[in-house]
């Protein structure tokens, strides 16, 4: 069984902002970022499909202590896309310092941002960005 | 989905528990921490062993490979205590590598494999700076799509702090009163990493201030001392440096056998009456940021083993990695209801006088988060605190005859609860 949606294809074409995933024939339910099976039925019948990239923050946290090759601070949070998965990235658009709870149910826009990647990785990491909408 | 009650082959004791102190330790390597745990574990089997008896050796540890640069430390950890030839095996789980070890120890036992098994885990975390501590940690996360956006391990539990905040009403202060308990129960254990609490802290940074001649701080309490950011600063908003469990060196060893040669062993042994373990998709594919459903699936096996139901079990060592991260398990556990954590830990009930005492050791955040060793470090403040054995931290006017543990991998992608019976 071959995979119908790599983390390098998702990745290519968040490159473009095009948010791509996979629904389930079985349960109609949408996974994304890919893997091998269904997140609700682990069924294996997915399709390709391109998801409208809006959602709503669900939960946020400013990082003020970074990882190796990050600028602190910064705001990284969860969205729920309007298909219903969840995603995580990072927030855009607003001060990390000026960041509170009233980030919560705002509508964002999905957008993304390369990392040049760490030793680990096999080159660039491309992360999401939301972008809250006034 | 259909499912049978799991029932163990037979049945497994605890006999002895021992841990090294938990700490920072320069002149110290895993081996030497594992030692240590070692001794003192031998030091507690009241009729005394002999290191031949012992079939096997299960050690939990996370990434020695990363913090020390020495892998496959199973057979190294047998040869410091003389174990060779005995088959070692290593178990990995992140943060619950140690509880994980003591159930594939159980498991082996109850096979009727084994009939005496050494169960030990060990970390040595501190050679490294605090940046590489991270990414480490970090690596028990999904690096994928996780690590893209820079999420690191306190930034994964802050998220789901805030989630508790946003669905429950909880504030920040609700977190800073589960670090205040912890350590007021950490200062009463002599192994603990911070065996200070939280006003002895404030109380010696004033008066290093007063030394200095610097300026004196006005802290009006503890709340009003985590709360400066100079005193606290921010690691992952709304997690501060006080919600975070320490960078530790630590090791700890538990001595498993065959029910029916306890006896031979100790005057007064541990029973394991329920052991469970689940797993858990990556943090933004679950249902619910403000529980851990692989808690809640682990726990649900061990109460149906052991027949038990959660207002039975008397005190609790539970994995508070982060304060959230004890709110959310006192939770998942059935000990309170969904989003009623953290009232009930501002009422008290959770203190070593509470009705359900959870974290009498101090907990990771006070006695210190080696992480391999950690769930191995539980099951030995529960064989002290069974035993009656605790000293100054032992609980007031409680007979205890049926304690917990709960011990997860990363942000809940494991985890294993087991639950002790004293007869
Ligand atoms: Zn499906």
């Amino acid at each position: 069984m071959e995979y119908k949606l790599t983390a390098k294809m998702f990745a290519e074409a968040l490159k473009e902002n095009r948010l791509l995933g996979l629904k389930c024939n079985r349960c109609g339910a949408y996974t994304v970022p890919p893997k091998k099976v269904c997140l609700e039925c682990a069924s294996e019948d997915l399709e390709v499909v391109e998801l409208s990239g809006w959602g709503q923050i669900q939960t946020f946290t400013v990082i003020q202590v970074p990882p190796e090759g990050f600028e602190a601070p910064y705001i990284v949070g969860m969205a729920e896309l309007d298909e219903g998965p969840w995603l995580m990235g990072n927030i855009v658009g607003v001060d990390p310092d000026e960041a509170t709870m009233d980030l919560i149910g705002k509508r964002v826009k999905l957008g993304h941002k390369i990392h040049p990647g760490d030793k680990f990785s096999a080159g660039e990491m491309v992360a999401v960005t939301f972008s809250p909408q006034t | 989905m259909s499912r049978r009650a799991r029932k163990l082959g037979r049945g497994v004791a605890l006999v002895g528990a021992g841990m090294s102190k938990f700490g920072a330790f320069p002149d110290k390597t895993s081996r030497d921490l594992f030692a240590d745990a070692f001794t003192a574990m031998t030091r507690s089997v009241d009729k005394g062993m002999d290191t031949e008896d012992i079939e096997a050796l299960y050690v939990g540890n996370f990434s020695s490979d990363l913090f020390e640069g020495q892998g496959h430390i199973a057979p190294i950890m047998a040869d410091w205590v003389g174990l060779v030839p005995k088959p070692a095996t290593r178990l990995e789980d992140a943060c619950a590598s140690g509880g994980v070890a003591i159930r594939e120890g159980v498991i082996a036992i109850a096979s009727g494999l084994y009939d005496v098994v050494l169960v030990g885990g060990t970390e040595k975390m501190t050679n490294l700076p605090t940046e590489r501590v991270t990414d480490t940690l970090a690596a028990a996360s999904d690096t994928v799509y996780e690590g893209a956006c820079g999420f690191t391990f306190p930034g994964l539990y802050a998220a789901m702090a805030t989630a508790y905040m946003a669905r429950h009403g909880a504030s920040v202060e609700h977190f800073m009163k589960v670090g205040i308990k912890n350590h007021n129960n950490g200062s009463l254990n002599p192994k603990a990493q911070f065996n200070k609490s939280i006003r002895d802290l404030m109380n010696s940074r004033i008066e290093k201030a007063k030394q200095k001649g610097e300026p004196v701080p006005e802290w009006s309490d503890e709340l009003d001392f985590l709360k400066d950011p100079k005193a606290n600063p921010v690691v992952a908003w709304p997690m501060r440096l006080f919600d975070c469990s320490p960078i530790t060196d630590g090791a700890a060893c538990v001595l498993l056998v065959a029910e029916d040669i306890a006896k031979n062993f100790s005057n007064d042994p541990l029973y394991i009456v329920g052991t469970g373990q689940g797993s858990d998709h990556a943090l933004h594919e679950r249902d619910d940021l403000t529980s851990i459903a692989a808690a809640r699936i682990a726990a649900q096996q061990a109460y149906e083993m052991a027949g038990v139901q959660p207002e039975d079990i008397q005190i609790a060592e539970v994995h508070d990695c982060f304060t959230i991260a004890e709110l959310v398990a006192i939770e998942d556990l059935g000990f309170f209801k969904h989003g009623e954590g953290y009232k009930a830990t501002e009422q008290g009930l959770t203190a070593r006088d509470g009705s359900k005492p959870i974290n009498t050791s101090g907990g990771l955040k006070s006695k210190g988060h080696p992480v391999g060793a950690s769930g191995v470090g539980q099951a030995v403040e529960i064989w002290h605190q069974m035993r009656g054995e605790a000293g100054p931290r032992q609980v007031p006017g409680k007979d205890i005859r049926l304690a917990l543990t709960h011990n997860v991998g990363a942000t809940g992608g494991t985890c294993v609860v087991h639950i002790y019976q004293r007869r």
